[in-house]
């Protein structure tokens, strides 16, 4: 039960002993942080034993003060599963990072900039209380503006300005938000906000907090409106940066965040489901359409992730039982593939310098273990049997004629089968095909970028098996059933000691 | 001194200055007189707020600003090379990061009594300077990291517009 | 009457970062963002004819403004400092490398 604060207190301490001591001891950063990433590994996955094992949620009342005085940590269902995701591609982006950041200069203040990232991430999935959600995600957010402009060329800085307004402006409609509705229910803490709402009269605030809300958190997921930041941001970071992006910070602060408030906190209403289900599926076709026509390996790939989110949007906004189970195991299947593209395309740009596509060709000859991932991240994007894409999307398409909307089905079985032809189009321009002559000296790279890429390979290969009965129960059932409560949250954690 | 020359937009063309402008002279001597007078005062004024933030209003934040302003002031007033002398990015760096896990060990040795951010140390008696537990040191070391965090952005954004074209 | 008076200060810092081209005015719009939401928040914490939220050890006092939002605001405040810095010094940066602050100039990512 104590190990709750410790989620986003090590990073922070991880972060602040390499920025003292990094410059004295030699190696010093490499250690700490990848200690730390994998110290966190193991907590995360004992955190779902905790769950599971116990009653529905744990409460850690900080400082001593009982909710609704003061700040409370929740760990659910659905607090765990992203507690997972995030430390597991974080543990294995450090890793790879440890030979990829060499060829930059201050290796140790990346080392704290990432760390700094994983605190807030994890502060946000276990934070109970509103305001503790802003100043967590504000902590994540300011990192993450900093990290896409880590290499200070014209393109990066250009690209993380263009952010940082935009996330800016995201960051401010939140706060106007939580500012409305603590005007309205006067408590932050989410469960006693949830009680208040339900048993006052229904206000005009709570559908113009609702839209506030969708247009910030809409931000910093990638929907279809406010997308215009992420092909330029995504594809300018540092590749262990893009992959973090685009693998978990839009999932946390976006995706976690919006269904968070909507389903437990706002309460869940037919009209904001279906918004997210409109948006979803518009973002699915945007990101595809757009992606096909791109030459530049990184930027297609950030297209791909706003198409994906648009998946797990549909999929979340369905609302059925099913429906939030497809959605959640997409969320988790795509920080895992999109990570491992990111970290492939970062591979061929350390061994042979470029991301146009025109210019590669035929490196699986030399690069065999990058060219191998690609070949099992790229099959899993596009939805082919039994790669673990394939399993969420099923699910998806199948609840959405469960729930009576064919239309929306043939539209993600539309974006799957492009999707499909644009990682054809990557693989065979990428890595099949002729080695082309200024090529012939590459090799592949350093062994712990290899190992990263492996394990995350692995882990797309054996990731259709968490859809047997006794794994189901215990990773994703727990999360669908914890938002399926909706307004039940305020008992659980009211009600706890 | 020569008009600046405007381009299209009517804004200035992007070409150095004429004046010799290193920032290392510092103002004229009034100035330097009176700031000679005034920095300790506002460094103590700025220790006073931090140190009663739990009596008035004011606490580590806002003392911890007013700390970096007194060092700012001095770098203002007599010219980077002088301040850096006193208080250089190093040792500000290092502030910054021993307020942090400063205030950490704080949080952590909640543990102690219970919970994480107990306030454990005894609460003496209410509106003393000495009461309130553990809220005096969260006080002292969010000082510490937002007066040097404060200081240190200043000087990176002077120093390197000192370096115009240098690479850094 | 007052809380108007807010939100038109909120546009007034849309409209800045909207209409604008130089990236310092666009800095400008967002920190005027930034203090039109801080002092709304605080606003919401008024109750009528209060007074400051601070006990002393001689003073009884029954009604007080609200403190929780002055506490929030305090580290909003500190926030929007950080990102006021931090974009500051991109722009610095970005003058370095492209040589002029106007946006329409800055767009070598396209498509």
């Amino acid at each position: 039960m104590n190990i709750i604060p410790l989620f986003s207190a090590v990073p922070l301490a991880s972060a602040f002993l390499i920025s003292l001591l990094g410059k004295r001891v030699k190696g010093f950063g490499d250690w700490l942080a990848n200690l730390s990433a994998v110290f966190l590994t193991a907590l995360s996955l004992f955190s779902i034993a905790l769950v599971n094992n116990g009653p529905g949620s744990l409460v850690y009342k900080v400082g001593g003060w009982p909710p609704p005085l003061g700040i409370c940590l929740v760990l659910d269902g659905i607090s765990s599963f992203m507690l997972v995701t995030v430390n597991l591609i974080a543990c294995l982006v450090m890793i790879y990072s440890i030979s990829y950041m060499g060829r930059y200069t201050d290796k140790d203040k990346f080392y704290s900039l990432i760390l700094l990232m994983l605190a807030g991430m994890n502060g946000v999935i276990i934070s109970g209380d509103m305001f503790n959600l802003y100043v967590f995600l504000e902590i994540a957010a300011i990192s993450s503006y900093s990290l896409v402009a880590f290499g200070t060329e014209q393109e990066e800085l250009e690209a993380s300005f263009k952010y940082m307004v935009m996330g800016t402006i995201a960051s401010a409609f939140i706060l106007l938000g939580i500012a409305l509705l603590y005007a309205r229910t006067s408590t932050l803490n989410m469960a006693d906000i949830s009680r208040v709402l339900a048993e006052g009269q229904p206000n005009k605030v709570i559908p113009f907090v609702s839209v506030l809300f969708l247009m910030g958190f809409g931000l910093k997921a990638a929907l279809v409106p406010f997308h215009a930041w992420l092909p330029d941001a995504h594809p300018s970071a540092p590749a262990p940066i893009s992959a973090m992006l685009s693998g978990v910070l839009i999932k946390t602060l976006g995706v976690y965040a919006l269904i968070r408030i909507f389903f437990n906190v706002l309460g869940i209403r037919a009209e904001i489901l279906s918004i997210l289900m409109i948006l979803g599926v518009v973002s699915m076709l945007v990101g595809v359409f757009l992606a096909i026509g791109q030459w530049d390996f990184k930027r297609l790939l950030a297209y791909h992730s706003i198409s994906q989110v648009g998946y797990i949007f549909l999929g979340l906004g369905l609302g059925t039982p099913l429906g939030i189970a497809g959605g959640l195991f997409h969320l988790f299947n795509h920080s895992m593939f999109k990570s491992l593209l990111f970290l492939n395309s970062g591979a061929v740009d350390y061994a042979i310098g470029t991301r146009d596509l025109k210019r590669m060709g035929g490196l699986r000859e030399r690069m065999p273990v990058t060219g191998n991932t690609s070949l099992v991240a790229s099959m899993s994007i596009a939805g082919i049997p039994p790669f673990n894409g394939f399993w969420s999307k099923l699910i998806i398409i199948l609840a959405c004629l469960q729930a009576g909307h064919p239309v929306y089905a043939f539209f993600a079985v539309l974006g799957s089968i492009l999707t499909l032809a644009s990682f054809l189009k990557v693989q065979r321009y990428a890595f099949f095909g002729q080695l082309k002559q200024h090529l012939r000296a590459v090799v592949e790279v350093p062994l712990a970028m290899r190992a990263a890429m492996i394990a995350i390979a692995v882990i797309c290969l054996a990731g259709g098996l968490l859809l047997l009965p006794g794994l189901r129960k215990v990773f994703l059932d727990a999360a669908a059933a914890a938002l399926t409560s909706g307004t039940g949250y305020a008992q659980l954690v009211l009600g706890a000691q | 001194m020569k008009r600046p020359e405007m381009n299209q937009n009517n804004e200035m063309k992007a070409e150095g200055r004429n004046r010799l402008d290193d920032g290392s002279e510092g103002m004229t001597l009034i100035v330097k007189t009176i700031t000679r007078l005034t920095v300790g005062l506002i460094l103590l004024f700025g220790i006073y707020i931090v140190l009663h933030g739990h009596l008035t209003p004011g606490g580590g934040f806002a003392g911890g600003v007013i700390i970096a302003l007194s060092f700012i002031h001095l770098m203002l007033a007599f010219g980077k090379t002088f301040a850096l002398k006193k208080m250089s990015l190093a040792a500000s760096s290092f502030f910054e990061s021993s307020g942090a896990i400063l205030f950490l060990s704080i949080a952590l040795l909640g543990f102690i009594g219970g919970y994480f951010f107990l306030n454990f140390l005894n609460k003496g008696v209410n509106f003393e300077l000495f009461s309130a537990g553990t809220i005096p040191f969260c006080n002292i070391a969010i000082c510490l990291k937002v007066g040097a965090g404060l200081f240190a952005v200043f000087t990176v954004l002077v120093v390197f517009r000192m370096n115009s074209g240098g690479k850094k | 009457m007052v809380y108007l008076l807010v939100i038109l200060l909120f546009c007034v810092g849309v409209y800045c970062i909207l209409a604008k081209k130089n990236l310092i005015k666009i800095i400008i719009g967002i920190g005027i963002i930034e203090y039109a939401l801080n002092l709304l928040f605080v606003l919401f914490g008024y109750r009528y004819q209060g007074r400051a939220p601070i006990l002393a050890s001689d003073q009884i006092i029954t009604d007080m403004v609200d403190p929780l939002p002055q506490a929030l605001v305090l580290t909003a405040i500190v926030i929007g400092l950080a990102t006021m810095a931090l974009m500051v010094a991109i722009a610095v940066r970005l003058y370095e490398k492209y040589g002029t602050f106007d946006i329409t100039e800055i767009r070598k990512l396209k498509g």
